[in-house]
């Protein structure tokens, strides 16, 4: 199907809904580095004219990777909810935008399994940061494994204790540091350097037991391959969530070594250990536009709409958390500030709409144009659009993935400004132990008890 | 915890790890100071990025340890084009292709390129002394080299294309990482069995966060001398070849092959 948009003498005319939908896109260097970007800044605006009048029944059935051809298309056609998409079926995109500006928060939770990413996607592109804010505000996700994540005026936060060569004491110094600011509440998660069995048994382990010691209600998590977790469980180790990296396209997945198969055995064998004492959200997945592209597996289709496709695969597993890794990828993706920030707010938005528990690692690379002022905005921006989670690393310095992300204090300055609570059960247990008073403001000197925990000093070497 | 009190307890932790904890905090914020080590840091990792490669200053060093060279560039003809399209920093420039051509003497073993990539401090500060750690190993197994290249907007598979081009079985290729907050020297070394345009980072094997206060110069240089005679021997590199050189370090032969180790670096 041709779409036309004429300005003036000027018709602009798109080749169907792939085109489209890639030259509607706000501008980005993934978009541009794939030749799929708008030539000029009208022509741009010409393709968000035309997606405006696209009927959303359209968007569900045209696929813009074939049905044959991929079987994350597959999964979000025939996992479909007819009924949760019929008060919206008759919408064009353009209306969808007007209806998600004033829909409630229950509407928007009744229409998330009938939000297809392409329609996700397609709104996304007409609408301003403020829409993604607003929208996203009201769409609440809320999941349970040890905790309750995702209630309104919650953010919770990831400790991120990574160590260059997964030193268990410099993982445990930093676990205890970032305890002592209030953080982890959505999990201590560790990417590890090693990805054997053994490496991550031991991780496991520590943490499992570092948990266990103080009863801190939360879950932990060694960020390995699905298939190194699956084998930790087969051998009896402490699995609480299954990380997984995913993408949008079968054959991007399939460059990370993943297939849907994969993953539902390892969300059954996780869902089998019965380990989360208040819920069964045992999953949590990363993203990231540009991961298709960089696995030349995007079928010509923008990097956002795919991006959006990984949230549907991580839908089907209900995950207890989902985050965008937004500025890992580097400038050939997203170029500058402008670019993570508005990606970061995209993301978030199409994953609430699609009913997904949506984080973002609000980060960036030294190669690419950003700073601290540009991390500030967008954590800004995400805290009153009601994100689910960010993460916590020490100083904001990832020694062991070299990139920069939000750090303790940046969470502290989140709840400061808006008033963002951490998940009820975390807060209770910061209480109770002296670490926080009843409005989860830290106390001086309360983290001392978590010291007994503390590793002894290295031997001189 | 006897007696020791909670401050040198936190002490003692940041000294467990080179994370930034314990960094004390001032209301929701970090104190002063840290925001200008900080600062600090992020502007030396700038730097390292958009710093150019001092291509005369590399060649005479590589020249001073005896070597010919080349100069070659990417088809990006600067650091902004070069950010946004990694593709053209895996091609070479037309010149490029001429300059090698010409410098190209009969099929070789090893093919090296000294690339600018995300760190031309990098490059700077630690190709020329890896060099320099590596040959008396490379020499000491009788492989024939090609003239080094210096590539200026370099990716890593432009590697491919100058081993293709310098008809050589493999390519090493020492490259200036993406610079870390606290690694802003970082290199990285990508050994390509085979070489020629079209193949996949899977084919390769890489040694990272080589740097003095990282993987050092002498154990990276035997860990690529390694590999090397490896991916002669059994004709692969990437996947199918594990990185198994620790085993080969406890044995006796770490001071043969590492020539006379240069231990002040």
């Amino acid at each position: 199907m041709v779409y036309r948009h004429v300005v003036g003498p000027r018709s602009w005319v798109f080749s169907g809904l792939p085109e489209l939908m890639a030259k509607a896109s706000p501008p980005r260097s993934g978009d541009r580095l794939a030749g799929l970007a708008a030539e000029c800044a009208e022509e741009t605006v010409a393709a968000r004219w035309c997606l405006a009048e696209v009927p959303l029944a359209d968007l569900v059935a045209r696929p813009l990777i074939p049905y044959e051809d991929d079987d994350v298309t597959r999964l979000i056609l025939d996992g479909h909810d007819v009924a949760a998409f019929a008060p919206i079926a008759h919408l064009t995109v353009g209306d969808f935008r007007e209806f998600l500006l004033t829909a409630s928060s229950d509407t928007l939770a009744a229409i998330a399994p009938g939000v297809t990413p392409e329609i996700a996607a397609a709104v996304s592109k007409i609408m301003r940061n403020q829409d993604l804010i607003l929208v996203a505000r009201k769409a609440r996700v809320t999941t349970r494994f040890r905790n309750t994540i995702g209630l309104p005026g919650t953010l919770a936060v990831r400790l991120q204790p990574n160590h260059p060569s997964d030193d268990p004491a410099g993982i445990t110094a930093a676990i205890l540091d970032g305890l002592s600011y209030g953080c982890g509440d959505a999990v201590i998660g560790i990417n590890p350097v090693s990805d054997s069995v053994q490496g991550l048994t031991g991780l496991l382990h520590l943490l499992d037991e570092l948990i266990g010691r103080f009863a801190i209600p939360t879950q932990g998590c060694v960020l390995t391959h699905v298939t190194t977790t699956l084998e930790a469980m087969n051998r009896g180790v402490p699995v609480d969530l299954v990380f997984q990296s995913i993408a949008g396209t079968q054959a991007a997945n399939a460059s990370f070594g993943v297939t849907l198969g994969i993953l539902k055995e390892a969300h059954e064998a996780a869902l089998a250990l019965k380990r989360g004492s208040l819920g069964d959200n045992v999953m949590y997945f990363e993203t990231g536009q540009g991961s298709a592209l960089s696995a030349d597996a995007h079928h010509g289709i923008d990097q956002q709409t795919l991006e959006a496709r990984a949230y549907a695969v991580a839908r089907a597993f209900r995950p207890l958390l989902v985050n965008t890794v937004v500025g890992f990828i580097g400038p050939e993706y997203l170029y500058d500030g402008k670019e993570i920030i508005r990606a970061g707010l995209e993301d978030h938005f199409c994953g609430k709409l699609m009913g997904v528990p949506l984080g973002v690692d609000v980060c960036y690379t030294n190669h690419a144009e950003a700073d601290q002022d540009d991390m500030d905005t967008l954590l800004t921006l995400l805290g009153a659009a009601g994100v689910t989670y960010v993460m916590g690393v020490p100083g904001a310095d990832d020694v062991m993935l070299n990139y920069q992300s939000t750090s303790f204090h940046d969470q502290l300055y989140l709840r400061e400004v808006l008033g963002l609570k951490r998940a009820p059960e975390f807060a209770a247990w910061l209480e109770q132990v002296g670490l926080a008073d009843a409005a989860g403001t830290l106390l001086p000197g309360g983290a001392t008890p978590l010291l007994a925990a503390a590793p002894a000093a290295r031997s001189a070497a | 915890m006897s007696g020791e009190d909670a401050e040198a307890i936190w002490r003692r932790l940041a000294a467990l790890t080179p994370a930034r904890i314990a960094l004390g905090r001032v209301g929701a914020g970090l104190p002063t100071q840290e925001v200008l080590r900080f600062g600090l840091a992020h502007a030396q990792a700038r730097d390292a990025v958009h710093t150019e490669l001092d291509v005369d200053a590399v060649r005479g060093g590589i020249e001073g340890l005896g070597l010919s060279t080349v100069t070659v560039a990417s088809a990006a003809p600067d650091r902004t084009t070069y950010l946004r399209r990694p593709d053209l920093g895996r091609r070479l420039d037309p010149d490029a292709a001429a300059a090698l051509a010409r410098a190209a003497d009969g099929p070789v073993d090893l093919a090296i390129v000294v690339a600018d990539g995300l760190s031309a401090r990098a490059v700077h500060e630690n190709a020329v002394p890896l060099l320099a750690a590596l040959l008396p190993a490379v020499r000491g197994s009788g492989w024939s080299l090609g003239p080094v290249a210096v590539a200026r907007q370099a990716r890593v598979a432009l590697g491919d294309a100058v081993g293709a081009a310098l008809r050589a079985r493999a390519v090493a290729v020492l490259i200036g990482e993406r610079p870390g907050l606290s690694s802003p020297d970082s290199l990285g070394l990508y050994l390509t069995f085979g070489p020629r345009p079209g193949r996949s980072d899977a084919e390769r094997n890489c040694l990272s966060n080589v740097r003095a206060a990282g993987l050092t110069l002498d154990l990276a240089a035997f860990k690529l001398h390694w590999l090397i005679g490896q991916a002669l021997t059994r004709g692969l590199t990437g996947v199918g070849l594990k990185d198994e050189s620790d085993r080969a370090l406890e044995g006796p032969m770490v001071g043969a092959a590492l020539g006379a180790p240069d231990r002040s670096s």
